[in-house]
C-alpha cells in the first residue's frame, strides 16, 4: 500500500512540475493528465472512491477539454521566446529562498504532535456515504454550488459575447 | 474494498500493453521507407494544407465551459439518484431546486443567443 | 441504511433567498424581454429585492441560533454584515445607472451579477463552517472577476479583471488548503468544533499550517499587505461602480470571516498569531499611507488608501477584544458609507467615460459645483478621521481597543499613518477650493437620485460620527458572541 502510494505521489508531483516547466502548452496539458490519473489512484487508495470517479470524469473529462480550447485559442504559431535564461540569477535565487521556506516548514510539521487519524469506516467514500452527508448536512452548500456555477455560465456570456452592443 | 478495482487495473495494464504493443511491435518488425510523401502528417490520404495551428474561435471554449458547467451538475445527480429513495420527497425538493437554478442558466445562455452558431 | 433528514428553517436565511431568486428573475428577463422594457426596470427591481433582504434582515434582528445543520449561524454578527453589505449594494446599485448608460453597458447581468455577489458576502459573514465560507468567497469573487472585465474594448478593464483572475484563483487555493490542513489535523469543518478541538488539545502541525495559509487567503481579500499588489491595479481598471462595490463589499466580507474565524477558532493561541498579524498591520498601513501620497489618479489614490484602511482595521482584530471587534462592525459601516460616497463623487465628476480621473480635474469643483466638492469633503473628512465624523470615531474605538489590549506602539504607528493620510486626503479638498479651474470641463450629469443618495450619505457620516450611541451598542450586541 505505502508504496503504492508514494509511487503515485511521485508521479503526481513529477508531471505537476513538468506541467509548470514545459514550454509546449499541449504538452503541458497531456502531463496534466497524467496528473489527474495519479491523483484520482490516490483517491482511490483513500478509499474516496466516487471522488476518484469525479476525478476522472470531470478533471480529465471536462476540464481537460476546456484547457484545450483554451491552447487552441492561443496564438501557438509565435514561438516563446527567450525569458528562460535572461533572470538565471533571480532564479536560482528564489528557488533556493523557496525550497529553504518549504524545507523549514517540513521540519518544523514534521517535528510537531501530528493527530493520529481516526480508522475509516468501511463504507467511507462510497457514493452512498458522499449522497448521505452532501444531501442533508451539506445541503445549504449544495444548493448554493448551482448559484456558483449559475455565475460561471452568466460570466462565460458576457466575456465571450461575439458582438458588443 | 481496494481490491474491487483489481479488475480496472488489470483493464488498464492490457490496455497499455496492447497500445505500447502495436506500436513497438510495428517498429520492431516492419520495414522502414522514407518518402517525402510518406513522411507527411497523415491527414487521411490528402495531402495537408496551411498549418494546424491557427487560432480557434471563443465559440469554442463558451461551448465547453458550459459542457463543464452542466458536466458537474450532472454529476450531482449521481449520489443523488443512490439515495433517492431514503431522501423521498426532501430530495426530491433538493435537487429541483438544484436544477431550476441550473436551467435558469440555459434559458439565459439560450435567450441571449449564445448557443447559436453564426 | 436510513437518513434523518435535517430540520430547517428558511425564514433564517431569508435575505439569501430574497438575493438569489431576484438574481435569477433578473437573468430571466434580461435574456427574454423585449427591447422596450430592457435597460429600464432593472436596477428598480434589484433594488427592490435589496431592501426586502434589509429588510427581512432586520425582522430577523435578535435571533440567535443556527441552521443548516449548523452549516450557518443566525446572529447578530451576521445580521450587522448583512446590513453593511447590503447598503454597498444597494448604494452600488444607485451609483451604477447613469455610469452604464455612458457606456452603453446598462445590462440586466450587471445588476444579477452583483446580487449573487452580495449572496456571497452574506454566506462568508454567516458561515458556521469552513465549506459555507469557501463558497462564500468564490460566489463573491467569480461576479466580480466578471464584472471588472465587463469593459472589454477597455485594455484596463482587460488587465484588471485578468490580474484579479489570476492572483484570486490563487489567493482561494490557498485559503481552500489552508481549510484542509485544518480538516487534516481536527477531522472537522465546523468552525465550533474546530474551536473545541484547539482549545481541548491544542496547535499541531496542521493547524499551524492551516492557520497560515488561512491568514494568507483571508488577507489577499481585505489587501493586506503584502498581498495587496493586485489592488491598485483592479481598482483602476474596473468600471468605477464596481470598483466602489468591491472596495467595500470585497473588503467587509473578508473581515466578516476572518474575524470570526479567529476570533471563534483561534482565540486561545493569541500568541501564535497576534506577532505576524501586528507586522502586517504596520506594513499594510505603511505601504497604502506612503504610496497614495505619490498618486495623481484619483482611483489609485482610493485603492491605496482601501489598503491603507484595511491596516486600521487590522489593529482592531490585533486587539482580539470585544471593543476591538465592535470597532471593526463600526468602522466597517463607516467605511462602506464613506467610500460608497467618494466614489459616487468621483463617478459624477469623471463624467462621460471616465475622462476625468486626475486628481487636478477637481479644480474649482468648490466654485463650480459647491454641493458635490461639500460632499466631497465631508466624506474625504471622514477618511482621514476627523472629528465628528464617523471615520474619526471607529478609528478611536479601533486603536483605544488596542491600547486596552497593550499594544501601545502599534496605535503609535497607525496614528502616525493616519497623520500622513491627512496629506493625500486634503490635498483634494485644497484642490477643490483653492485652485481655480484649469479649463470648463464641462457640465457634471447628476440625477436627483444619485444627489439624494450622497446627500443621505454625507449626512449619515456625519450622523453616526456626532450620535453613534445607538449603532455602537448595535455593533457591541453582535460580537457578544465572541466570550473574551
Amino acid at each position: 500500500m505505502q508504496i503504492i502510494f508514494f509511487l503515485l505521489a511521485a508521479t503526481a508531483l513529477i508531471s505537476g512540475i513538468m506541467v509548470v516547466i514545459q514550454v509546449n502548452p499541449v504538452r503541458s496539458a497531456l502531463f496534466l493528465v497524467l496528473n489527474f490519473f495519479a491523483l484520482a489512484a490516490i483517491y482511490l487508495l483513500a478509499n474516496a472512491q466516487f471522488i476518484a470517479a469525479i476525478q476522472i470524469i470531470v478533471y480529465a473529462g471536462a476540464i481537460m477539454v476546456l484547457f484545450l480550447f483554451v491552447i487552441m485559442l492561443l496564438n501557438l504559431r509565435q514561438p516563446e521566446e527567450g525569458g528562460a535564461h535572461r533572470h538565471l540569477g533571480q532564479k536560482i535565487f528564489g528557488s533556493s529562498l523557496a525550497t529553504a521556506v518549504i524545507a523549514l516548514v517540513i521540519y518544523k510539521v514534521f517535528r510537531m504532535i501530528v493527530p493520529p487519524g481516526k480508522p475509516l469506516t468501511p463504507d467511507f467514500g462510497s457514493t452512498e456515504m458522499v449522497a448521505k452527508s452532501l444531501f442533508t448536512d451539506y445541503l445549504l452548500p449544495f444548493e448554493m454550488t448551482s448559484i456558483l456555477l449559475l455565475v460561471a455560465v452568466v460570466g462565460a456570456v458576457i466575456l465571450a459575447r461575439s458582438k458588443v452592443e | 474494498m481496494l481490491i474491487d478495482y483489481l479488475p480496472i487495473l488489470v483493464y488498464f495494464v492490457i490496455a497499455l500493453g496492447v497500445a505500447v504493443g502495436m506500436v513497438a511491435l510495428s517498429e520492431a518488425v516492419g520495414k522502414k521507407t522514407h518518402s517525402t510523401v510518406k513522411d507527411l502528417p497523415y491527414e487521411c490520404g490528402m495531402v495537408p494544407v496551411g498549418d494546424a495551428r491557427s487560432r480557434y474561435s471563443v465559440k469554442f471554449f463558451v461551448i465547453a465551459m458550459f459542457f463543464l458547467v452542466f458536466d458537474i451538475e450532472a454529476i450531482f445527480l449521481y449520489p443523488w439518484a443512490v439515495v433517492f429513495k431514503q431522501l423521498g420527497l426532501f430530495g426530491l425538493i433538493e435537487m429541483a431546486i438544484f436544477i431550476i437554478v441550473l436551467a435558469v442558466g440555459l434559458a439565459y445562455v439560450w435567450g441571449k443567443g449564445a448557443l447559436q452558431w453564426e | 441504511m436510513s437518513i434523518d433528514i435535517p430540520t430547517i428553517c428558511l425564514t433564517n436565511i431569508g435575505p439569501l433567498i430574497t438575493l438569489s431568486v431576484a438574481g435569477l428573475l433578473l437573468l430571466l428577463f434580461d435574456a427574454f424581454s423585449g427591447k422596450a422594457m430592457k435597460k429600464a426596470h432593472f436596477h428598480q427591481f434589484s433594488l427592490v429585492a435589496v431592501v426586502i433582504a434589509l429588510l427581512q434582515t432586520v425582522w430577523l434582528w435578535n435571533r440567535q441560533t443556527t441552521d443548516f445543520s449548523r452549516m450557518i449561524y443566525v446572529d447578530n454578527f451576521s445580521f450587522f454584515f448583512n446590513v453593511i453589505f447590503l447598503l454597498g449594494t444597494g448604494i452600488s446599485i444607485i451609483l451604477s445607472v447613469h455610469y452604464l448608460e455612458n457606456y452603453r453597458k446598462n445590462y440586466g447581468e450587471y445588476y444579477a451579477l452583483m446580487l449573487f455577489a452580495a449572496v456571497g458576502m452574506i454566506l462568508m459573514a454567516a458561515g458556521g463552517n469552513l465549506v459555507i465560507i469557501f463558497l462564500g468567497v468564490e460566489i463573491l469573487s467569480i461576479p466580480i472577476y466578471i464584472l471588472s472585465g465587463l469593459f472589454r474594448e477597455d485594455l484596463k478593464s482587460n488587465e484588471a479583471a485578468l490580474k484579479y483572475l489570476l492572483l484570486g484563483a490563487f489567493s482561494s487555493a490557498f485559503l481552500l488548503f489552508g481549510i484542509a490542513m485544518l480538516y487534516g489535523g481536527t477531522g472537522t469543518f465546523y468552525l465550533a468544533d474546530l474551536a473545541a478541538f484547539i482549545k481541548k488539545s491544542g496547535m499541531n502541525g496542521f493547524t499551524y499550517v492551516g492557520m497560515g495559509l488561512l491568514i494568507v487567503g483571508f488577507g489577499f481579500k481585505v489587501s493586506m499587505a503584502p498581498f495587496h499588489m493586485w489592488t491598485p491595479d483592479v481598482y483602476e481598471g474596473a468600471p468605477t461602480s464596481i470598483t466602489a462595490f468591491m472596495s467595500v463589499g470585497t473588503k467587509a466580507a473578508a473581515f466578516a470571516a476572518f474575524l470570526r474565524v479567529f476570533l471563534e477558532v483561534f482565540p486561545t493561541v493569541r500568541m501564535e498569531w497576534d506577532l505576524l498579524l501586528w507586522v502586517a498591520a504596520v506594513a499594510t498601513m505603511t505601504v497604502g499611507n506612503v504610496t497614495a501620497l505619490a498618486q495623481t489618479n484619483i482611483k489609485r489614490m482610493l485603492a491605496y488608501s482601501s489598503i491603507a484602511h484595511a491596516g486600521y482595521i487590522l489593529v482592531g482584530l490585533i486587539a482580539g477584544n470585544q471593543l476591538g471587534a465592535t470597532g471593526i462592525l463600526y468602522y466597517l459601516l463607516a467605511y462602506t458609507i464613506m467610500n460608497l460616497g467618494a466614489f459616487g463623487v468621483v463617478i459624477a465628476v469623471a463624467r462621460k467615460k471616465d475622462n476625468y480621473l486626475n486628481i487636478y480635474d477637481y479644480a474649482g469643483l468648490g466654485f463650480q459645483y459647491p454641493g458635490l466638492a461639500a460632499v466631497m469633503s465631508v466624506f474625504l473628512f471622514s477618511l482621514v478621521g476627523m472629528p465628528p465624523t464617523a471615520g474619526f470615531l471607529g478609528k478611536f474605538y479601533l486603536f483605544s481597543a488596542a491600547v486596552e489590549a497593550g499594544y501601545i506602539w502599534l496605535v503609535i504607528i497607525a496614528v502616525i499613518n493616519s497623520l500622513i493620510s491627512v496629506y493625500y486626503y486634503l490635498r483634494i479638498t485644497v484642490i477643490m477650493y483653492m485652485q481655480p479651474a484649469e479649463a470648463d470641463l464641462g457640465p457634471v450629469a447628476m440625477t436627483p437620485v444619485v444627489n439624494a443618495t450622497l446627500i443621505i450619505s454625507a449626512l449619515a457620516v456625519l450622523l453616526i460620527g456626532i450620535f453613534p450611541g445607538s449603532i455602537f451598542q448595535l455593533a457591541m450586541n453582535s460580537v457578544k458572541i465572541f466570550g473574551s
